[in-house]
This record gives structure tokens, C-alpha cells and sequence, in this order.
């Protein structure tokens, strides 16, 4: 491991959804919670059929308000919460302070977003409800989610080449 | 209560449970929602190959993997504790193209008339599950964000970048959908 911290922590800011702000080390079972939320997330995903690909083709077709109104809904809520951890200065359960960091644009954003954008509608599926669409017993789902992890991988690979 | 539970769950019940997580993950341990990053964090822990962008410590990331196993195991409860009695009420207008391609199956998450084992060896199938799957995971690590990440999560925090992100993740959608997707289904 030739890696150095710094390389670690540039390469992590390079890429705001890949930074962990706690600065606390845990043990293993404090993740935990994580699943619990994920749990909680996963039900609602599939009881609300975001991770239907037929709802996401009325999203798209504009034949449904209901994708719509989640999203919609979800960043409103997620909004207001942002706001009042801001305004009153809520701490982490641990007492540590939440920090959010600024996203600074780049033209990945647009030339990834489209390209994004492109395998939703056809998957019918982003990140998330994959992992649920396997749980839900759609096995297949697995060898879209493997493409997936090798798309990930195919970007770190060429990411110097691409223009940003 | 169960058979109420049952039933599809309307958006403005499901939006605002979702947006919840935001807050929840801030306050558990000041982790920033984000789903595409479990995709990047299963390369680095078994593939990096040397490649910067894979080689950091994802051990420090494990929550996310722990939260997306957690959404894993949320489809399967849902799916086998709170099945939805009917098939998926889907828009007329859908319903009569998607027949149009043979596509009529409605009771299952994914169209199981081209998206199975059976179908993946075949054109569309193929089209559909591997070069979509590319697609999402080159696009969200692309891109910096997925939904969760740059919709949801980047909105909530009032960041631009994020908006122009969610905003191509729309336009990409609604090109595919309507001007690519039909000539693939009627491969």
C-alpha cells in the first residue's frame, strides 16, 4: 500500500458522495443502524413501487404524477431537515458536528448524468432499487447489478480520459 | 393494519419517509445519503488494481454497504410479509404499448416478459439488463451521484451542481424512454 492518506482524502473530495465526515472509529456492530435504516428504506421502496419498472416508464412518458411526488416530496422533507440541523446546530448522536460539504460542479455531472439518465429508463431502475429489485426475488437483477459495479469500475479506469 | 400496510403506498406518504433519511443518516453518524457509492466501495474492496480511484480505505465505508445490504433485505420483507394483493395498476396508455412488444405481465417489480434468465442471452434482454446496468453504474460514478446522492441528498443541501446533475439524469431518462427504449423493445 503505497497509498498515502493525502491521495486518499483528494480522492474522496474529488467526489463528494464518497466522503465519510465521522471522524470516529466504531465497532463493527455500530453499523447496525445503518441497516436498520436500510431496511426501513428498502420496504418502503417496494411498497411505494419506486423500484417498478413500469413506474419508472410512466415517469418518463409523463403518464403518472407519482414518481413526481416522491421525489419531489423526499427533497422538501430532506430540505427542511438540512435546514434545521443548520439552524440549531444538531449534533450526531455521538455529539459530533454534522458537517456538509459544498459540490463543486464539473462537466461529469452533465455527460454522467445523461449517460445516467439513459440506463435508468431502460433498467427502469437506479442504484438503490437494484439492490431491492434482487431482494424482491427478481434474481436476473443480479447480472444487472454486476454491469453495474463493472461500469463503476470501466469510469475509475478511464476517469483521467474523460473530460470533467 | 397489515392489509392496509398491503396496499401500494401512496407518494406523499413514501416521499416524506424517503427524505427522512437524509436527516437520519446526518444524525446516526454525519453520513451523507448516497446509494451509487456502494458500487464504487465493491470495487475498491475487490477489484482496485491499482487504479487511484480505487485505492482508499473503504473500509471506512462499510456503512454503506451495511445500509445497501439493509435495502436488499427491506425488498425481500416487503415482498414476502407485504404483498401487494393486485397486480401493478400501470397508465392505459403504457399498458397498450408495452403490448405492443409483448410486454403483459404486470405482477412482478421488473417486466418478467423481458427480464429474466430466459432473456438475457437474447438482444433486448441483453440491451436491457447488461448494457443498462453499464450504463447506471458508468453514469451515477460519472456523474458524482445518483438519485439518492444528487437528487435527493445534494438538493436537500441547496447545491447547484446537484440540479444540473438530476436535471441531465431527466433528460437522459426522457430521450431513452421515449425516443430509444421503443425501437430496443421491439427488437
Amino acid at each position: 500500500m503505497q497509498q498515502s492518506t493525502n491521495t486518499d482524502f483528494e480522492v474522496r473530495s474529488l467526489d463528494a458522495m464518497c466522503v465519510n465526515e465521522s471522524h470516529l472509529a466504531h465497532r463493527w456492530y455500530h453499523n447496525i443502524k445503518y441497516l436498520v435504516v436500510g431496511v426501513l428504506f428498502g420496504v418502503v421502496f417496494v411498497k411505494s413501487e419506486v423500484v417498478s419498472w413500469f413506474r419508472i416508464q410512466e415517469m418518463f412518458r409523463l403518464q403518472s404524477f407519482h414518481m413526481y411526488g416522491i421525489i419531489g416530496s423526499a427533497i422538501a422533507v430532506g430540505m427542511i431537515s438540512v435546514w434545521l440541523i443548520k439552524k440549531f446546530n444538531i449534533k450526531t448522536i455521538y455529539g459530533e458536528t454534522i458537517e456538509l460539504h459544498p459540490k463543486t460542479f464539473n462537466k461529469g455531472q452533465i455527460y454522467g448524468g445523461l449517460l445516467f439518465g439513459l440506463g435508468w429508463a431502460i433498467t427502469g431502475a437506479c442504484p438503490g432499487p437494484l439492490f431491492a429489485q434482487i431482494g424482491t426475488g427478481a434474481t436476473v437483477i443480479v447480472v444487472t447489478l454486476l454491469s453495474a459495479i463493472a461500469g463503476t469500475w470501466v469510469y475509475g479506469w478511464l476517469r483521467d480520459k474523460l473530460p470533467h | 393494519m397489515t392489509e392496509f400496510l398491503k396496499q401500494p403506498w401512496p407518494w406523499y406518504i413514501a416521499g416524506p419517509l424517503i427524505g427522512l433519511t437524509v436527516p437520519a443518516l446526518l444524525i446516526l453518524g454525519n453520513k451523507s445519503f448516497g446509494i451509487s457509492s456502494s458500487l464504487r466501495h465493491i470495487c475498491a474492496s475487490c477489484f482496485p488494481a491499482n487504479i487511484p480511484f480505487f485505492t482508499y480505505d473503504w473500509k471506512k465505508e462499510v456503512w454503506n454497504l451495511v445500509f445497501v445490504f439493509g435495502i436488499f433485505l427491506g425488498g425481500a420483507i416487503a415482498i414476502n410479509f407485504l404483498p401487494n394483493p393486485n397486480p401493478i395498476d400501470i397508465n392505459p396508455k403504457l399498458a397498450s404499448e408495452l403490448a405492443g412488444y409483448g410486454i403483459t405481465n404486470y405482477d412482478h417489480l421488473v417486466p418478467t416478459d423481458v427480464m429474466s434468465w430466459a432473456s438475457l442471452l437474447t438482444l433486448r434482454g441483453f440491451l436491457l439488463m447488461v448494457i443498462g446496468g453499464f450504463l447506471v453504474g458508468f453514469g451515477t460514478r460519472y456523474a458524482g451521484g445518483c438519485t439518492s446522492g444528487h437528487a435527493i441528498m445534494g438538493l436537500s443541501n441547496l447545491q447547484w451542481p446537484s440540479l444540473i446533475a438530476t436535471m441531465s439524469f431527466m433528460v437522459g431518462g426522457l430521450i431513452m424512454a421515449n425516443l430509444i427504449l421503443p425501437h430496443i423493445l421491439s427488437l
